[in-house]
């Protein structure tokens, strides 16, 4: 029950919060600006946001120290007299005119940075961003490949006051894999409600639209791991679908493709296999909490009015075809979507085990990959 | 009482307080409804506010459930906007406009009494959706699908209220805009010319044409939802051959006034407050005009710029990039005309100057990030971050309050004849302003650190500045029920006064009726020269 010691969690919160304001040291490492990024379109947009913040503080400084000074000299507790004057024409007209060519001096930039966001031909690998509420789904165009990638950041840290790691919800069981010094082009959509697609060290966001195809580009120039989030309100899980990308040498890129391939074809062959149930069972518990707990929860205890428990559920624990059917091609009307596209048939017989046989359902039988493929075909 | 209020006593009918209240076509007793019920809604938007501060307050999820944090987060919006500042600025309107030009009341009572008597009906099913099953989440845009379908993937009711509550909302705003239009173009006294006319009244004639013209874009674009939710349509849904994206140019077009209706009043006031305490005339009158006209039309070709990173194409986003940066030229223009007035005035600083000057300084750090924003490649980092939450609250939330409390604090001894709590005032105001501040301005170092807006839960980085927004947000919010209870202290046990003209700097129609003013403003009319 997560009711529960809700107001000692929330004291607990409010001390620790209050003992994380502490050194000064902690706020140096704090970030307060945009970050100048690893594209050339992130450092375009870099300058052109300190350049307009340059001029705006500028104009800042000049007006209210006009302003304050008026405040202080002109005050009648000094015994100002007012002086009748009521407009001026030339300062009327310069006020009016110089902020126009300081703005279409800015337009230059502006327009430049805008151009160069917009061209995304000559792309050297091309990925497909599909959001999903509440997770991203990557596929290179190129070499077939294809998954899903969901938040690792495990529940009890966000529910139940454990202690956060370093990436809280901001890491992801399976990063977006992409190569250094290449043009990268994404093709961005989404499967069901808006969604937006932002790595900040990117240098820009791009609207996830279901039915749409929206675009973007970059050329990472140094390896590293760049973190983002969705930016689109998208419903519930809105704040837990983050976005991980590692940047890697075109060397090790090459490698991770590879096994990526491999991994693919393992993955066919195992669908002839028969598992064990501790094998469906350690392995649906895995697909659960990455693809279904967002919803269902993670004792599988579902959200009154929402999204329903898995814990005793009808489904759950009625024929088995039925189960597997709705985890394939979801349900009508609801907020159940397929996930016959996201999940091979280890995966998918694995977490219908999973859901039949753990939270105290008990039902006792075993999916089999093969029995999935045979209902991929119905 | 003065001479005038008795004459007019003589012959009002004075009925029993239900019927006074319900049956009334008074322009100051609709006033007072209006702002009566705009604090109420303040107070309640404003405590959705505190909850969700809560839940910010450290990473983790204590207190609210995300998709009830949205919620909130939905509502609050809604409720501020709709059901606070605009009735707020709607009931000043009712109470000065008469005042300020010289005639007895509106030109159209029954439609002022009906303006009003709206809004219950539809701040109660937009209240009703809170509690039926589908509470919006989908934020103030409302934006689908996630409108239509929801978290739970299923239509349902609250959804519904909330159109329908829009619909009431948009018919009330249009009653109140064109009797604002009809009693300024029919019923100055002789002699005020249009260029005569007070700023104020210059502000809420453009907001009323701007209202008419925006309202009904949004009342057919969430039919457009009722319809895509109940009747088979796909205005919005791709897989019928719609367009989500279509759906966020009409709120847009409508959306980009709505920010100017709020306000355009409030510049209104401001230039009446600075000048008195300046004790000079206005700088640039005709300026001023000519720079609300001039927001007022760009404000129809500048709804995309809410919308660049949604894939419009380049020649799209850099049309609207350059009509938005247009917009800076107009806005200076004010804010270079208010410092001018205080340029070698005699000053002085009582609580509506203060609020005056905040809301210059305020509505300035809005419009400076606004710049920001309207730079479109910049915009791909800002968009739909904090960076965007706070440039908005400091635009058209904040600088609101701080017009609505200042104009308070400056007419009500007119409309009373009490005189408020000037040392409780001043105590209120740099509390609050210090506060809100607080919440706020933290919230642009957030943005830009990349803390995208309406999450329930954040990254570690986050922490610090969410904890500061937050304490902020509790002292600001706090000390608005002080100020609430200045305004009933003196509403209820203020000083008497029963000078005419409160302040000495003030000029203007409705410093020459007697304090508190009639009940029927001018029973002849006055002549202007």
């Amino acid at each position: 029950m997560r009711g529960r010691n809700k107001s000692n969690r929330g004291c607990a919160a409010f001390g620790a919060g209050l003992a994380s304001l502490g050194p000064a040291a902690a706020w140096a490492e704090m970030r307060v600006n945009l970050p100048e990024g690893v594209t050339p379109i992130s450092h375009e947009v870099y300058d052109l946001h300190m350049l307009i913040l340059a001029i705006c503080a500028a104009i800042g400084v000049l007006l209210f120290a006009v302003m304050f000074y008026s405040i202080y000299a002109h005050r009648r507790s000094k015994g100002a007299v007012a002086v009748q004057f009521h407009e001026h024409a030339l300062v009327e007209v310069l006020w009016t005119v110089v902020p126009f060519v300081i703005l279409v001096a800015m337009a230059v930039p502006a327009t430049k940075s805008m151009i160069a966001l917009h061209d995304t031909g000559e792309a050297d690998v091309t990925v497909k961003v599909t959001g999903y509420q509440w997770k991203w789904q990557y596929e290179y165009l190129e070499d077939g490949i294809k998954f899903v990638s969901n938040l690792k950041t495990p529940s009890e840290q966000i529910y139940d006051g454990a202690a956060k790691g370093e990436n809280y919800l901001l890491e992801v069981d399976n990063p977006l894999v992409l190569p250094v010094n290449k043009k990268v082009r994404f093709l961005i959509t989404a499967a069901d409600v808006l969604h937006a697609w932002w790595v900040p060290e990117f240098g820009w966001k791009q609207d996830a639209t279901p039915g749409f195809v929206n675009e973007g580009w970059a050329r990472i120039e140094k390896p590293g791991t760049y973190r983002g989030q969705c930016t689109e309100l998208c419903g519930r899980g809105h704040g837990f679908m983050p976005i991980v990308v590692e940047a890697r040498s075109e060397a090790e890129y090459a490698e991770w493709v590879e096994e990526r391939k491999q991994e693919r074809a393992a993955a066919e062959a195992a669908s002839a296999e028969t598992f064990t149930m501790e094998q469906l069972m350690e392995e649906g518990a895995k697909v659960y909490n990455a693809s279904c707990a967002a919803c269902h929860q993670a004792k599988g205890e579902g959200v009154p009015g929402a999204f329903p428990a898995i814990a005793g559920s009808a489904t759950a624990k009625g024929p088995v075809g039925a189960h597997m059917n709705i985890v394939l091609n979801g349900r009508p009307n609801t907020a159940m979507m397929p996930f016959g596209g996201q999940l091979d048939d280890l995966h998918i017989a694995a977490v219908v085990t999973y859901e039949r046989n753990a939270f105290g359902n008990g039902v006792g039988d075993r999916v089999q990959p093969a029995d999935v493929k045979a209902a991929r075909g119905r | 009482m003065t001479h005038a209020t008795m004459t007019h006593a003589a012959h009002d009918e004075h009925p029993t307080w239900l019927r006074r209240w319900v049956f009334t076509t008074n322009h100051k007793d609709i006033g007072t409804l209006y702002l009566v019920f705009a604090a109420l809604m303040f107070v309640f938007a404003g405590s959705q506010a505190m909850a969700f501060r809560l839940e910010l307050f450290a990473p983790g999820i204590q207190f609210i459930d995300p998709l009830a944090f949205n919620q909130f987060v939905t509502i609050h919006g809604l409720v501020m906007v709709f059901g606070a500042v605009m009735p707020a600025f709607a009931g000043l309107a009712n109470w000065l406009i008469p005042m300020m030009i010289g005639a007895p009341d509106m030109a159209l009572p029954r439609i002022n009494n009906w303006g009003f008597w709206i809004l219950p009906f539809a701040a109660s099913l937009l209240l009703l959706s809170i509690v039926v099953p589908g509470t919006p989440e989908a934020g103030w845009t409302m934006y689908p699908p996630l409108s239509i379908v929801g978290s739970s993937g299923k239509v349902q009711l609250g959804g519904d209220l909330l159109i329908f509550a829009v619909h009431l909302l948009g018919m009330s705003s249009i009653l109140g805009a064109i009797n604002i239009i009809v009693t300024i173009l029919n019923m100055r006294a002789p002699g005020m010319s249009l260029m005569k006319l007070p700023m104020f009244c210059w502000a809420w004639l453009i907001t009323a044409f701007l209202l008419i013209a925006a309202m009904p874009v949004l009342a057919g674009g969430v039919t457009m939802l009722l319809t895509d939710r109940h009747f088979g349509t796909s205005f919005f849904d791709a897989a019928g051959g719609g367009d989500p994206v279509l759906f966020q140019h009409i709120f847009w077009f409508f959306g980009h006034p709505e920010v100017y209706i709020i306000i355009l009043p409030a510049f209104g006031i401001i230039s009446h407050i600075v000048p008195a305490f300046s004790r000079k005339p206005l700088f640039g009158y005709a300026s001023m005009i000519y720079a609300l006209v001039g927001i007022a039309f760009l404000s129809f070709i500048v709804w995309a710029h809410h919308m660049y990173t949604t894939g419009m194409p380049l020649a799209g986003n850099l049309f609207f990039m350059y009509a938005t940066m247009l917009i800076a030229v107009p806005t200076g223009v004010k804010i270079f005309n208010w410092v001018s007035t205080m340029w070698k005035g005699s000053l002085s600083f009582e609580a509506p100057m203060l609020c005056a000057l905040a809301f210059i300084m305020i509505f300035t750090v809005g419009g400076f990030t606004g710049m920001m924003l309207a730079m479109a490649p910049a915009d791909y980092q800002y968009h739909d971050t904090y960076f965007v939450v706070s440039h908005f609250h400091y635009t058209m939330g904040i600088s609101a309050i701080y017009a609505i409390v200042g104009a308070i604090y400056f007419w009500l001894p007119k409309w009373s004849g009490r005189l408020y709590d000037e040392r409780l005032a001043r105590i209120q105001f740099w509390i609050s302003i210090v506060a809100v501040n607080v919440t706020f301005f933290p919230q642009f170092f957030l943005g830009l650190a990349g803390m995208p807006r309406r999450i329930p839960d954040y990254a570690l980085q986050f922490a610090d500045f969410n904890m500061l927004s937050s304490l902020g947000a509790w002292v600001f919010g706090s000390a608005q029920l002080l100020f609430l209870y200045i305004v009933l202290k003196t509403v209820f046990a203020g000083r008497r006064t029963a000078e005419a003209r409160v302040w000495d700097g003030a000029t203007g129609l409705e410093w020459t009726l007697p304090s508190p003013a009639p009940y029927h403003s001018f029973a002849t009319p006055p002549v202007v020269h």
